[in-house]
């Protein structure tokens, strides 16, 4: 059986982890292809719904990396996204979503090697999780509107007589 | 000036001045040359000397008054070369020789005034009387260590008790002053290497050659004036009438439109890397420190001596010192290479001495910089291609005695070395300056691994940073020489000049919009804005954004709880879809 491969999607801040990720490319490091990115101009841009949104479109993991405290090219969005992500993980576990699928980190412009670090890591970490579930969700969902549908259709033929 | 003042005429010549100065002044200003050993300006005149007299009529008297302390008033008139007063000075001259008259000074001024054979002898005590010391002492250093003491010929000048005076600030006030050089400082005449002082050595200098403006500073730690309410001696001397004790650092706001950061670099301090004996062995040091004594304007004239004041005979400049090494920095610091054979050029040019350069890899990398290390190789400098690794005292043998030893392992010939010698130059690193932090956080810059500023794009934008309208020139952003650092200071003026002379900048389309239909007014999007870019219309209550000032980060579109704000690029819609194209 071949080994599982979780999607992660990244969100990267445009001027910090995003740039330290191009320093990754043209260093010519390597790192695991599981992460696929998406820019953002600051990590406080990352609304809540973008992270589930992925997670309901089929990831394993989400990345959100901005620049360290203090340094965001936009005085503070990065704390904001703190207190985001914060909440948003206590949300998940209510969900019955690992919280550790959900990861934030400060990756500056220079730091190439953490971003390597970080996606070898939380892939690593995410293979261990296996891959997400929220088909329990879906078929529930799809059991309702079956039984519904079949109410109706009960209530349709027992009408006329 | 005082708005009074007073016309004396002095051997003809006549001068307005004002009324609290003395005739000696006087005649200076009119450049007429009148012989004194205990005169000084800034110093409250004395007449110890006599030398300075002149005569003086006054009404229809006439008499013989020493100048430098005969006040001025109107209608004086002096003479200072009649044959009365020729008399006079060359008694006056004959009676000093008495006593000092094998002294450099006096000998100077016996022949100036024509005497050629002193009638009462020429005795060799350097000491004048003149009073100068004893004045500089109380009056400028405050310190009233030293006075007159005994009578008649038996007057000196001394310490209380002439014991070692508690008084005595060292401030070399007094041998200063002293016209015959009777006074001096111990050890002022030697070398201390681990106190070469790299900036400069007295409490009024300019800071560096180069300074920008180009003219001298007071320091306040050491200049008397400040630190014991005393001295004040450069202002009356300054014809300018330029120094201003009342000057206050001030901080000054200049409204600008961009910002060149050329904050420079800072030299790696190697007592960390004790192996190489900075600290501990008073003949390591550092380029820096070598520079300095090697500078003309420094503290041996430019002489390459030991710290005992001899000249070495063998000079070990160790290469890479903190640079291209995993301990300490890991990138090259670029100007090493060439500056140490520099060094060696100069002590072989000085001195003749014996060089040995330890190097890794020979960087000469620039124009002319081949041909340079060609020139010195020629000049019989001793390259050996190996990193110094340790420096010590421990002599294994008979050559190796009271030297200091250089251990390295010679890489082209194999062979492990002990070369032993006088001196040892260390090449230290170009590093990040400790406060470079807050440099970065103040401009919103980046920097890489090594702690220097990032450049926007290594290729494509060298001077130009994440911020805009901040550009980076010399050394803050990696190590360089001056030839580099020129040229990335004109780009970066270039770039920065093509932005103001523009007078206009262009925005990026990116910023936030908000839907006055769906706002609801909560101003949580205001909340968030660091760049107060975001007004609340009190008549509609409806939040509004202005595109001016608003940068895109898009961090009030995604705090808005209505959805109502749009950040332009970047709008949910388009984010979502990536998210779904990257799942696919």
């Amino acid at each position: 059986m071949s080994q599982f491969e979780p999607v992660i999607v990244g969100f990267l801040c445009n001027w910090c982890s995003y740039t330290g990720a191009d320093l990754a490319g043209t260093s010519r490091a390597h790192y695991l292809p599981n992460v696929r990115i998406i820019r953002v101009m600051c990590s406080g841009r990352v609304e809540p719904t973008f992270v589930l949104k992925a997670l309901q479109d089929g990831a394993d993991g989400v990345l959100v990396a901005g620049c360290h405290p203090g340094d965001c090219h936009y005085q503070e969005g990065n704390y904001k996204t703190l207190r985001r992500m914060t909440l948003l993980k206590r949300m998940l576990d209510q969900f019955g979503i690992e919280p550790e699928r959900v990861r934030l980190e400060w990756i500056s412009a220079s730091e190439a090697n953490r971003f390597v670090e970080v996606v070898n890591e939380m892939t690593e970490q995410i293979r261990a999780l296996g891959p997400l579930k929220l088909g329990h969700f879906q078929d529930a969902e799809d059991e309702n509107t079956e039984r519904e549908a079949a109410e109706l259709a009960g209530e349709a033929a027992a009408a006329p007589a | 000036m005082p708005d009074e003042t007073v016309t004396i005429t002095i051997d003809g010549n006549e001068i307005e001045v004002e009324p609290d100065i003395y005739v000696l002044e006087a005649a200076e200003r009119l450049g007429i040359w009148i012989p004194t050993l205990c005169n000084y300006r800034g110093l409250t005149p004395y007449g110890a000397c006599r030398l300075c007299t002149v005569e003086a009529t006054k009404g229809s008297r006439t008499r013989l008054v020493t100048s430098c302390n005969y006040p001025v008033s109107d209608g004086l008139v002096i003479r200072t070369d009649t044959e009365r007063i020729r008399t006079a000075r060359r008694i006056l001259v004959e009676l000093l020789c008495a006593r000092h008259g094998k002294v450099g000074v006096i000998k100077q001024l016996a022949e100036n005034v024509g005497v050629t054979k002193p009638r009462f002898g020429e005795g060799n005590e350097p000491c004048v009387l003149c009073g100068l010391c004893v004045r500089a002492c109380a009056e400028m250093a405050k310190a009233y260590a030293i006075g007159f003491a005994q009578r008649g010929t038996e007057r000196i000048v001394t310490t209380p008790y002439n014991e070692p005076s508690e008084a005595c600030i060292n401030c070399g006030a007094c041998a200063k002053v002293c016209p015959t050089g009777a006074i001096y400082i111990e050890g002022a005449d030697e070398i201390r290497h681990d106190e070469i002082m790299l900036g400069p050595n007295s409490a009024i200098a300019v800071p560096t050659m180069q300074a920008v403006p180009n003219v001298p500073a007071l320091d306040p730690e050491q200049c008397l004036y400040f630190r014991r309410d005393g001295c004040g001696i450069c202002a009356p001397n300054c014809p300018a009438d330029a120094i201003d004790y009342s000057m206050q650092d001030e901080e000054v706001e200049v409204d600008c439109g961009t910002v060149v950061v050329a904050t420079g670099f800072q030299t790696f301090d190697p007592s960390v890397a004790e192996q190489y004996g900075y600290g501990r062995f008073k003949n390591v040091m550092t380029s820096l420190e070598f520079e300095r004594l090697s500078n003309a304007a420094g503290p041996t004239g430019g002489d390459i001596l030991l710290h005992d004041g001899t000249k070495p005979e063998s000079v070990a400049i160790l290469h890479c010192v903190g640079s291209r090494d995993e301990h300490y920095h890991r990138y090259c610091s670029r100007v090493c290479c060439m500056y140490s054979l520099k060094f060696a050029h100069l002590v072989r040019e000085k001195i003749g001495a014996r060089v040995y350069e330890l190097y890794i890899d020979m960087r000469a990398f620039g124009k002319g910089y081949e041909e340079f290390y060609d020139r010195v190789l020629r000049e019989g400098a001793l390259l050996i291609r190996g990193k110094g690794a340790e420096v010590t005292d421990f002599a294994t043998n008979e050559a190796e005695q009271g030297k200091l030893i250089v251990k390295c392992e010679d890489t082209l010939a194999a062979v492990q070395r002990r070369i032993p010698v006088d001196m040892v130059i260390l090449s230290v690193a170009l590093e990040a300056r400790s406060d470079a932090k807050e440099i970065e956080r103040l401009f919103k810059l980046s920097s890489s691994e090594d702690g220097f500023f990032l450049e926007r794009h290594p290729k494509l934008a060298p001077v130009e940073t994440t911020t805009d309208g901040v550009f980076l020139a010399g050394c803050c952003q990696s190590p360089k020489d001056i030839p580099d650092t020129v040229a990335q200071g004109s780009a970066a003026a270039a770039q920065a000049l093509s932005l103001i002379l523009r007078g206009e900048t262009t925005m990026s389309g990116a910023c936030s919009e908000i839907n006055e239909e769906l706002c609801s007014g909560c101003r949580i999007c205001m909340e968030v804005c660091t760049y107060n870019a975001i007004s609340y219309d009190e008549e509609k209550k409806v939040c509004r954004v202005e595109p001016s000032l608003c940068k895109a980060c898009g961090t009030c579109v995604a705090a808005c709880p209505s959805g109502a704000i749009k950040g332009k690029h970047f709008t949910k819609e388009q984010i979502l879809a990536e998210i779904e194209g990257v799942m696919q």
